[in-house]
């Protein structure tokens, strides 16, 4: 597959560790923001080809991981409401609520379906007009403007049984809150690249600016991580953080203006609730006045309990980067993919289920 | 974060277009990407094209990759010439 | 108006016997069945192995196959894994009222297409109908039983360090073909169900001589979860490499969409096999014979370090764990 396997090449790949072992003499932390991203260092496991002078730390970059119960608990009280079809991303349905979740209110009746795209839930509202169809909106800016998208399409074709429960979150506001909590420390950051093919490279720069931390926007292949780590390693020898761009072949500086213009157009920035950080402002999205009748918040009616957090799980110190999976007590002994207590295990791209699935950690 | 993989434009009908991966065919809306022309390649996010990938970025990533390789076997102290 | 199975289909009147006399028994076509007695009756000396699996795909129809071909070959491959020889099935419908008959003959034709180039015979069946809702479309049992050569003696626990680990073909057809046309998920794709009959390619493996410790067909939990229950059942390390896997672009790009790995991802006609070292390679020219193991790749071996455990050597040049699927591959957006 072009633009995908010669990322891959192994014989490319061994130069650059080479190069990266040969650079490397500072200790460097390194912070891998995004889910995919953990997913593929494990994956291909490059934490092992790495030097010992690089430490890669996950961080709360799975917006299924730190989506708050009290807000999952929404998106169900909404799934056991008659008439209401919903519809959600895969990686959603496992994840624990306060006292359910979408696949055991599925399992009870619910009408819950997966699907891969807004596209499909639009589908699903214009074949079933006499249902209301919701759509869970979960992700960072990459996916908040396909779902920006679909609320312009559905008002554009009259589909008025659509909506969007809007769960999005905003990733430089929560770099901003996890640097201000002083409880990590990092080196540099591997930054999300398709995150930034929306948003680009300019909202990064207040982290070299104020933390004196480096910053390179990655591709998901094995060589884009180590082309990334390369280039964050030359930063913090030579003692210069800036904001570069590994990812050359999708992210712009400028970012994809059409996308921002639709994000902006339907939704506003609002405070977010980070599950495991609390709430940080300015990181959520919720969808403008305008667009109030597709909002699912602003057209149902639902009651909602306490919010709870299962006991005993540290998955906000690891979405910290404060501890790892292995620093869990629960982990693997309790709490494993199919028996989960928190969502860094649920979500197929949360930390736990990546240390677990690709035996991270294993020997040690 | 985000699942999105390259995908070849097959074909574009308005804002919706067939996009191609590995003999994989799906209909992707262009909405975000109205510059998309049939025979680019597109980053495929959750059904949307995200943006068109730059090829020839795309060539000078992999040229840098190739140097680097040249500059680390000439450097390996086990090769001989 | 097109036919659709009732549920006096299932209710064992007349429209139940004629259902079964016109359609499947013609079909069928064989002594056992022809007598329409409540058991079918028959002698079988040695050895013997005994399956049953009930099949319960959705959607019923898919690229290369249907839930037909998949009663016949599922079952036909169970006893293959055993080293046995299948001779008989049994089939067990469980029909959701509504279904339209031309659909259930076109299943019945696949099952006896897939049932004579397996060389097995459909011995006796049950057909049962209900309400709209308690079933989804078609669901089927079948049973079947086989000879094992008495020179034969394979199992999950015989695994040895210092053994092969041979695929017979690509993994991911399958689960990849089904997925491929669930709703909220459909994507066109060339990619075709393997679902086929081993038991000759198994044949083919023993008449080889070389000694076969393991035979596994990677059904759900794909290629992952065999090995690992190979590694746990004979205790040993499994490792295999990354480079030698093979997997057709089309299961690789739906899963790079869909965010699946195709070592988890379910495969119908595929099996793996562990041998003795020294027979490794002329069991893989064996089978390269077969039209079922054209791909057929040594992918690694048993090894005596991280019992229990099965270790990938990615392209990248590092190792790790490869688990069992737990729970459900999902697909995934971020």
């Amino acid at each position: 597959m072009k633009f995908i396997n010669e990322f891959r090449d192994a014989e490319l790949g061994k130069s650059l560790i080479a190069r990266i072992r040969q650079r490397s003499t500072k200790p460097a932390r390194l912070m891998e923001f995004c889910g995919s991203h953990t997913v593929s260092i494990a994956k291909h496991g490059l934490r092992q080809l790495l030097p010992p002078t690089i430490t890669m730390l996950s961080g709360p970059g799975c917006p299924v991981c730190v989506t708050a119960s009290a807000d999952l608990d929404k998106a169900i009280a909404l799934a056991k409401l008659p008439g209401v079809i919903i519809t959600t991303f895969g990686d959603m349905i496992k994840v624990p609520a306060s006292r359910s979740s979408l696949q055991q209110v599925k399992a009870e009746g619910g009408d819950v379906r997966i699907v891969y795209s807004t596209l499909d839930a639009l589908k699903i509202a214009q074949s079933n007009s006499s249902k209301s169809v919701i759509f869970i909106g979960v992700g960072f800016e990459t996916t908040a403007p396909t779902v920006a998208a679909s609320v312009l399409q559905a008002a554009q074709q009259g589909i008025d049984n659509y909506y969007v429960l809007s769960l999005h979150k905003l990733c430089p506001p929560v770099v901003k809150a996890l640097l201000d909590s002083g409880e990590v420390k990092i080196d540099g950051i591997v930054c999300p690249g398709h995150v930034s093919v929306i948003i680009g490279s300019h909202p990064y720069e207040f982290i070299p600016r104020d933390y004196g931390i480096a910053c390179v926007i990655s591709g998901f292949e094995p060589l884009d991580i180590l082309q990334c780590v390369d280039m964050l390693v030359a930063q913090i020898e030579s003692g210069q953080p800036r904001v570069e761009i590994a990812y050359r072949r999708g992210v712009k500086p400028e970012g994809n203006k059409i996308a921002l213009e639709l994000m902006d157009k339907v939704f506003e920035v609002c405070d977010g609730n980070w599950r495991g950080i609390g709430v940080v402002p300015g990181s959520g999205l919720r969808l403008r006045k305008e667009y109030q009748r597709y909002d699912a918040e602003h057209n149902f009616e639902i009651r909602l309990g306490e919010p709870i957090e299962p006991k005993g799980c540290i998955c906000g110190d690891v979405l910290r980067a404060v501890k790892t999976p292995l620093d869990c007590k629960l982990f693997r002994k309790v709490c494993n993919p199919e028996h989960p207590v928190g969502p860094c295990m649920v979500s197929s791209e949360g930390t736990c289920a990546a240390y677990f699935q690709y035996g991270e950690g294993y020997g040690r | 974060m985000c699942l999105a993989i390259p995908a070849k434009v097959k074909s574009i009908d308005g804002v919706e277009a067939e996009v191609e991966v590995g003999g994989v065919s799906r209909k992707a809306s262009i909405m975000l990407t109205p510059e998309a022309r049939v025979g680019d390649y597109v980053l495929l996010h959750t059904g949307y094209a995200i943006n068109v990938i730059d090829e020839e970025e795309a060539q000078e990533t992999l040229k840098i990759f190739q140097e680097i390789a040249e500059a680390e076997d000439r450097d390996s102290p086990t090769k001989f010439t | 108006m097109e036919d659709k199975i009732l549920l006096a289909h299932g209710s064992g009147g007349k429209l139940s016997h004629d259902l079964v006399k016109q359609n499947f028994v013609p079909l069928f076509d064989n002594t056992f069945l022809n007598k329409l007695d409540d058991s079918a009756v028959f002698e079988l000396k040695g050895r013997l192995a005994f399956t049953t699996d009930s099949y319960v795909v959705n959607p019923i129809f898919f690229p290369g196959g249907d839930i037909g071909k998949l009663a016949v070959c599922g079952t036909v491959n169970d006893l293959s894994m055993s080293g046995a020889v299948p001779k008989y099935l049994s089939i067990a419908l469980i029909i959701e009222e509504g279904l339209l008959l031309s659909d259930l003959k076109r299943i019945m034709g696949s099952i006896k297409k897939a049932a004579q180039e397996a060389g097995v015979k459909i011995v006796t069946g049950d057909t049962k109908v209900v309400n709209k809702g308690s079933a989804d479309k078609l669901f089927i049992n079948s049973a079947g039983v086989g000879v094992i050569p008495s020179s034969v003696d394979i199992s999950g626990s015989n695994a040895r360090v210092g053994d092969k680990v041979i695929l017979s073909g690509s993994i991911g057809d399958h689960g990849i073909a089904v997925i491929s046309q669930r709703e909220g998920l459909q994507f066109s794709s060339s990619v075709k169900s393997d679902c086929a009959p081993l038991n000759k390619l198994v044949a083919e493996m023993l008449d080889s001589g070389v000694e076969i410790r393991c035979l596994r067909d990677p059904t759900r939990g794909g290629l992952a979860s065999t090995l690992n229950e190979f590694a746990e059942s004979s205790k040993v390390g499994i490792r295999i490499e990354e480079e030698t896997l093979p997997v057709h672009e089309g299961v690789q790009a739906a899963c790079e969409l869909l965010g699946f790995d195709p070592l988890y991802v379910a495969n119908e006609g595929k099996l793996v096999a562990v041998v003795a070292a020294k027979g490794a390679e002329k069991v893989v020219e064996a089978m390269r014979l077969n039209k079922y193991g054209k791909e057929a790749a040594i992918i690694g071996e048993v090894v005596s370090e991280h019992p229990g455990r099965v270790i990938l050597k990615t392209r990248m040049g590092a190792s790790r764990i490869v688990d069992m699927l737990v729970g459900e591959q999902l697909p995934r957006i971020c």
